[in-house]
C-alpha cells in the first residue's frame, strides 16, 4: 500500500440526531490530487474540519500524514487549509492578516509578500481585507493555506468567486503544487475542474462515501452515452418513442436523445429513425463526464 | 506560546483599536483631572454640612498628583472589559478562530496565549492613563494653587506603584470577565451590553434595593481590587471574592474554548 496523505475508518459525527457524516472510510495517497465531492450538506466540510482537528469525531478513526486525528497538533505545522471560505479580520490589511498567521506558526515574514505575490494580490496588499472583492478574498485564504509550504494542502471550495481566468490560475497552482510533491485534498463544486486536476475522488452523499478511489476507475466503469440529434427538432418526440419502443430509456438534451449505450446501437437505431421518416443529423458516442457521473450517482 | 502573544499583539496593534481605545483613556484622564481641580477648594472654604471631595490642602499630599489616576479604575477596567471581549468573540463572528487553530492546534497555548497579549495591552493602558492623569495633575496644579513638593517623596512613589499595582490588577480582572463572556457568547455585542448593563446598571439597583448584596457582587470585588480597598470589601476580600469569580467565568470559558466544536 502507498504512504498515505489522509487515510480515514468508520469516521462519523452526529449533531443531535442529525448525522452528519456516517461510517466514512476512504484513504488518500501522499502526492496525489485527490477531489473531494458531494451536494451541498453531503459533510464535506465536516469530515475536513474532523481531519484539521477542529471538530471531534463522533466515531472512528483517522490519520493525516501518518498521525492520528485526535493529535492535530503533531501534523497541522505540515498541513495548509482553507475551509469553507476565507475568513479574516476586516479591518487588518490582507498582508497583516497573513503576517498574524505566520507569527502563530513561525513562518518568516518574507514569505508572506511572495505568497501575495503568487496568488496576484502583490498590488492590493496593503489594502483592508474588508474592501476586497469575494475573488481576492478567496486568493488570500489560498495563500495563508500555502504559508507552511505544506505537504498536504486541503481546499474547500478553493474556485468560489473566481472568474474563469482565477479558476484556471487555482488549477495550474495545484498542478504545480502536486508536481513539486504536494498532496492536495480538494473540495469543489466545479466538477469539470475536478475531472482535470484530480487522479483520485473521494464521493459523499447524505453522509456517506458513494466512492472513493481513482477517478478513472469511477469514469471508466461508466456506461458510455450514445446521443441521436434529428435534423428536425419537430420528430424529437417520435425519436423518443422509437427509443424506448426499442427498451431504452431515453433522456432528452440539447434537443438530442441520449441514451446509456456504446456506439453499437447506432446503426440499429439510425436504421429504425430512417424507417419511421426521421433523419439523423448527428451521432455521437461518450463517455459520462464527472458532473454526469456525479449527478447519477448522487441523485441529484 | 510567545508565537502566539506575537500574532495577538499584531491584531490589537491596529490604529482603530489603538486609537480609539486610548483617545478614550485619554478623554477620561483629561476629564477627571479637570473637574477635581475645577471643584477644588480650601479647607476653610467647606460650608457648614457639605463636602467638598478634595481640597487644596489634601491635594497637596503625596496622594495628590496620582489622585485622579486612582479613582478611574472603573473604568479604564471597563475599557478592557470591551476590548478582551470583543478580541474573543470576534474570533467566532468572523469566523477566524478556525484558521488559528490550524496554526496552533494547541487550543491552551492559544488561549493563553491570548490572555497574555491582553495584560500586556491592559498593562500598557494602565501605564498610559497614569502617564496622562499625572502629568494633566502637573499642569492643573498651578492653578489650582496646589503645592506639588510632596507628590516626588519617597512615600508619593511607594503609594503610586502600590495604587498601579492594584489598578493593573483590576484592570487584569475586568479584562478577564470580558474575555470569558466573549468566549462563552460568542459574540460581541451580547458579550459588551451583558456586562456593562450588569457593572454599571445592575450591581447599583442591586446595591441600593439589598445593600448586603454588595458584598458578594463582582463589580463591588473588583472595584475594591482597584481602589485598594473599599467600604463594602476590605482589600483581601476584594481579591479573593474577584479570584473566585475570575475563577468561576475563566473556568467555563477555558472548558468551552478545550472542548467547543469549532463549525463557524
Amino acid at each position: 500500500m502507498p504512504p498515505l496523505a489522509i487515510s480515514v475508518n468508520d469516521l462519523s459525527k452526529i449533531y443531535g440526531e442529525q448525522t452528519a457524516v456516517s461510517h466514512a472510510t476512504f484513504d488518500v495517497p501522499l502526492g496525489s490530487v485527490c477531489g473531494f465531492v458531494g451536494p451541498n450538506g453531503s459533510g464535506k466540510t465536516t469530515t475536513i474540519r474532523m481531519l484539521l482537528g477542529l471538530i471531534t469525531p463522533t466515531g472512528g478513526t483517522g490519520t493525516v500524514l501518518g498521525e492520528d486525528i485526535a493529535s492535530p497538533e503533531k501534523y497541522l505545522a505540515k498541513v495548509g487549509a482553507m475551509i469553507e471560505g476565507p475568513a479574516f479580520y476586516p479591518m487588518l490589511s490582507g498582508r497583516e492578516n497573513l503576517k498574524v498567521l505566520a507569527d502563530l506558526g513561525g513562518f518568516p515574514h518574507e514569505r508572506v509578500d511572495t505568497l501575495l505575490q503568487k496568488v496576484g494580490l502583490g498590488e492590493r496588499g496593503f489594502s483592508k481585507f474588508k474592501t476586497y472583492s469575494l475573488g481576492m478574498k478567496q486568493r488570500l485564504g489560498i495563500a495563508a493555506a500555502l504559508l507552511p509550504q505544506p505537504q498536504l494542502l486541503i481546499l474547500d471550495e478553493p474556485t468560489n468567486g473566481l472568474d474563469p481566468n482565477g479558476i484556471q490560475e487555482i488549477r495550474e497552482l495545484i498542478k504545480e503544487l502536486a508536481e513539486g510533491g504536494t498532496s492536495v485534498f480538494v473540495s469543489s463544486h466545479i466538477l469539470a475542474e475536478l475531472e482535470m486536476i484530480s487522479e483520485y475522488l473521494v464521493m459523499l452523499r447524505k453522509g456517506k462515501v458513494i466512492f472513493a478511489g481513482k477517478t478513472q476507475d469511477l469514469l471508466g466503469n461508466q456506461k458510455p452515452v450514445t446521443a441521436f440529434k434529428p435534423e428536425y427538432q419537430v420528430d424529437l418526440n417520435r425519436l423518443v418513442d422509437i427509443v424506448k419502443n426499442l427498451g431504452y430509456e431515453p433522456r432528452v438534451e440539447n434537443g438530442a436523445v441520449h441514451i446509456p449505450v456504446g456506439a453499437e446501437i447506432g446503426a440499429t437505431l439510425n436504421r429504425a429513425a430512417f424507417e419511421a421518416g426521421i433523419t439523423l443529423s448527428a451521432i455521437t458516442t461518450s463517455q459520462p463526464t464527472l458532473e454526469e457521473t456525479f449527478f447519477e450517482m448522487t441523485g441529484e | 506560546m510567545l508565537n502566539v502573544v506575537k500574532a495577538e499583539l499584531r491584531k490589537m496593534k491596529r490604529p482603530s483599536l489603538t486609537l480609539v481605545t486610548f483617545s478614550i483613556v485619554a478623554a477620561l484622564s483629561a476629564l477627571f483631572t479637570s473637574l477635581i481641580f475645577l471643584r477644588l477648594g480650601s479647607t476653610s472654604d467647606r460650608p457648614r454640612g457639605r463636602e467638598i471631595a478634595q481640597t487644596i490642602e489634601s491635594m497637596s499630599h503625596s496622594d495628590g498628583g496620582y489622585y485622579s489616576f486612582s479613582i478611574m479604575g472603573l473604568f479604564i477596567g471597563l475599557i478592557a472589559l470591551t476590548v478582551f471581549a470583543s478580541q474573543s468573540a470576534n474570533e467566532y463572528t468572523y469566523g477566524t478562530l478556525r484558521n488559528l487553530l490550524v496554526r496552533q492546534p494547541s487550543r491552551m497555548k492559544l488561549l493563553v496565549g491570548k490572555l497574555m497579549a491582553m495584560i500586556i495591552f491592559s498593562l500598557l493602558l494602565t501605564i498610559f492613563a497614569a502617564i496622562v492623569n499625572i502629568s494633566l495633575s502637573y499642569i492643573e496644579s498651578s492653578q489650582g494653587h496646589v503645592d506639588t513638593k510632596l507628590w516626588l517623596s519617597s512615600k508619593a512613589l511607594s503609594g503610586f506603584f502600590t495604587t498601579f499595582g492594584n489598578m493593573v490588577l483590576g484592570t487584569i480582572g475586568y479584562g478577564l470577565i470580558g474575555m470569558s463572556l466573549g468566549i462563552i457568547l460568542k459574540s460581541p455585542m451580547s458579550a459588551i451590553s451583558i456586562s456593562l448593563l450588569w457593572f454599571m446598571v445592575l450591581e447599583n439597583i442591586l446595591e441600593a434595593v439589598l445593600s448586603s448584596s454588595a458584598k458578594w457582587l463582582p463589580g463591588s470585588a473588583l472595584s475594591a481590587v482597584s481602589s485598594g480597598g473599599s467600604k463594602i470589601f476590605t482589600y483581601q476580600r476584594g481579591l479573593l471574592m474577584s479570584a473566585a469569580y475570575l475563577l468561576l467565568f475563566g473556568g467555563v470559558a477555558t472548558l468551552l474554548f478545550k472542548r467547543r466544536d469549532v463549525s463557524s
